[in-house]
């Protein structure tokens, strides 16, 4: 048994030495990843970092809080949009536009926040889907924010930086993202974090020690929002143009399976979970330029599967990962993790 | 009377609720001293837990008042009545299930620690103000892991403890809010004999060492009689009786509605 000898050790970020170093590894990792690898993956792992933080953001609030969300995609839309008009319109820097962009999303998070404190489960999840829903139609139709043609994003400064590669802004990404992630870390560790879980686990027990059910819900509403919007206005960045077509449902529910598929109620599996579905849903793409097995699996495509005729391969592939995952393992890549670390632990018995 | 000019510790007046026409409580009152354990027996039904969710503000009630320090709480939220010093543990076990011991009595300090989202997102172990106030409401917790004899599984999962340590910590977590009024709703229930020992124990230390009020419901006759300070009977949601155990045992009422026959009543004396 491991004797704790000193509350700071429940406290600290990083829960040994062990844990301290990889860490290290880690961020030496993340700081020399460009150089080793090509445009393309610097590419993947920004769009990968973007996934991280919804992922995050979506976890406080579904695995955490326990409370349903199926309109994240809205939230993430209010980030790009807001972010690229403050821009363009308000002329503020990049940086402020990005967290006020963010804030802005956490206020409608807060909003969203309030029916939650009525709603539960299926019902809850229909009231979220109905905003993820109405905020894209909503801003089709805003001439400001350039309707159905989308927007352009300007050009990206900070300070005296010009971000104009993949390469600059995954450096920019990488650090939103590993602060955020401790931040997230150190929320579920306190208080609120505590009173969350408090909430999903037994509610009225959570009231009689005092936790301010309304205040903690759209709360959980609120910080979920902000990491979402905040990477909605990185996301724009991203891809360089965004239109409302890009904030579907299907955004919303790939969201929610980064989650789940990652595991409900772990910083480790939203991580994981996000980085994995993000791979999977570029790298999937090119499976048909794979030299022979891409022909072969083309054919079958288009002769078994498609309705179209358009290869679809691709999407029925990614939903068998996402069913075996769920299948084996229901805490999903987080209980796989905790499998095999006891199987190490205990080995060779 | 000397009791006319203090302030009332305790006191539900007339207190009434029905649901759908049935009425759970009919014109409830009584008076609690500071320091006293106070017991509520009756049969299963009699409205003893649903008087516990309305002075919780679970419930709201349809008449009367609760007056708690001189301030009036009917009708008022949980959390709100919660930080006004009132503790509760549950008949059914309400832990949260996927946390530590630790970690289910730090909920019990919630509404002590300052450090909320800003200064907790900013955590850094002791060059922080939430670290260090974190350290210092464990060293707290760490007491009543003490006083209840939890050390053994302060950093295990609740959920995989067994019933009567669940009990436990569900006390214990009641205790980390230092309440000075505690409902305990059967502490008692499902325990073995020997669980049973340490529960009375400790009851009678919350409030010999703590100076706890203690609001119990219990259906364990003996224990009821053997730490009780006075009983209040109900049955049907309205009053039977009220008084010390000597007097509650022999009101005919409470042997016919609670004790039953009298060959009972010779079992518990």
């Amino acid at each position: 048994m491991d004797m704790k000898r000193d509350y700071y050790e429940d406290v600290r970020l990083f829960g040994s030495k062990v844990v301290l170093f990889w860490f290290l590894v880690l961020i030496a990792f993340l700081g020399f990843f460009p150089f080793l690898f090509r445009n393309y993956y610097v590419y993947l792992a920004n769009y990968m970092a973007i996934n991280v933080l919804v992922a995050i953001g979506l976890n406080l609030l579904v695995g955490y809080t326990g409370q349903i969300s199926l309109g994240h995609a809205g939230f993430f839309a209010i980030g790009a949009y807001g972010t690229i008009t403050l821009m363009t319109s308000a002329h503020l820097p990049f940086l402020v536009a990005l967290v006020l962009a963010a804030i802005g999303a956490a206020l409608l998070g807060f909003l969203l926040g309030l029916p939650a404190l009525r709603l539960e489960g299926p019902y809850l999840s229909i009231a979220t889907l109905g905003f993820g829903l109405t905020i894209t139609q909503v801003i089709g139709r805003i001439g400001f924010f350039g309707g159905r043609q989308g927007l352009h994003a300007p050009e990206l400064t900070i300070f005296s930086w010009h971000l104009d590669s993949d390469r600059d802004f995954y450096y920019l990404l990488i650090t939103i993202t590993v602060i955020l992630t401790l931040v997230a870390r150190n929320l579920v560790k306190t208080k609120v974090g505590r009173a969350f879980i408090a909430i999903r686990d037994a509610d009225i027990a959570a009231e009689t020690l005092g936790v301010n059910i309304m205040l903690y819900k759209t709360l959980a509403f609120a910080v979920s929002a902000f990491y979402t919007g905040l990477a909605g206005g990185l996301y724009a960045f991203v891809l360089r143009f965004i239109e409302p077509q890009i904030f579907s449902l299907l955004m919303s529910i790939i969201f929610l399976a980064m989650v789940v598929v990652g595991g409900l109620g772990s910083l480790f599996g939203s991580i994981a979970g996000a980085c994995l579905l993000s791979w999977l849903d570029l790298e999937l793409r090119n499976i048909l330029s794979i030299p022979y097995l891409g022909g072969w699996l083309e054919a079958l495509s288009k002769s078994y599967f498609s309705i179209t005729g358009v290869s679809n391969i691709q999407l029925i592939i990614y939903g068998s990962i996402m069913v075996s995952i769920m299948l084996f393992e229901p805490l999903g890549i987080y209980g796989i993790w905790i499998r095999t670390k006891l199987y190490w632990k205990t080995w060779p018995f | 009377m000397e009791t006319k000019n203090r302030t009332i510790f305790f006191e539900v007046c007339n207190l009434s609720i029905s649901f759908g026409g049935l009425d759970a409580l009919n014109d409830i009152s009584f008076e609690v001293h500071k320091g006293e354990i106070f017991s509520i027996i009756g049969p299963n039904g009699a409205g003893k837990t649903t008087l516990f969710n309305c002075i919780n503000g679970i419930y709201k009630p349809d008449g009367g008042h609760i007056i708690f320090k001189g301030q009036k709480i009917q009708g008022k939220r949980p959390d709100y009545v919660a930080r006004l010093g009132i503790g509760r543990t549950f008949q059914n076990i309400e832990l949260f299930t996927h946390m530590s011991t630790m970690e289910n009595l730090m909920l019990g300090r919630h509404r002590y620690i300052k450090a909320g989202l800003l200064r907790g997102a900013i955590m850094w172990a002791k060059r922080s103000f939430a670290g260090r106030e974190e350290v210092a409401h464990r060293r707290k917790v760490e007491e009543i892991i003490d006083f209840l004899d939890l050390q053994s599984v302060r950093n295990k999962f609740v959920g995989s403890l067994p019933y009567g340590t669940q009990k436990q910590v569900e006390l214990g977590r009641a205790l980390a809010m230092e309440p000075e009024l505690l409902l305990l709703d059967e502490p008692c229930s499902g325990m073995n004999s020997e669980e049973k020992q340490d529960m009375i124990f400790w009851i009678k230390d919350i409030q010999d060492a703590l100076g706890i009020t203690i609001l119990l419901i219990e259906h364990d006759m003996k224990m009821v009689m053997d730490i009780s300070n006075r009983i209040l009977v109900i049955n049907f949601g309205k009053i039977v009786t009220e008084g010390s155990p000597e007097e509650v045992q022999k009101h005919p009422e409470v042997l016919r509605a609670y004790l039953g026959e009298q060959d009972n009543l010779e079992n518990i004396a």
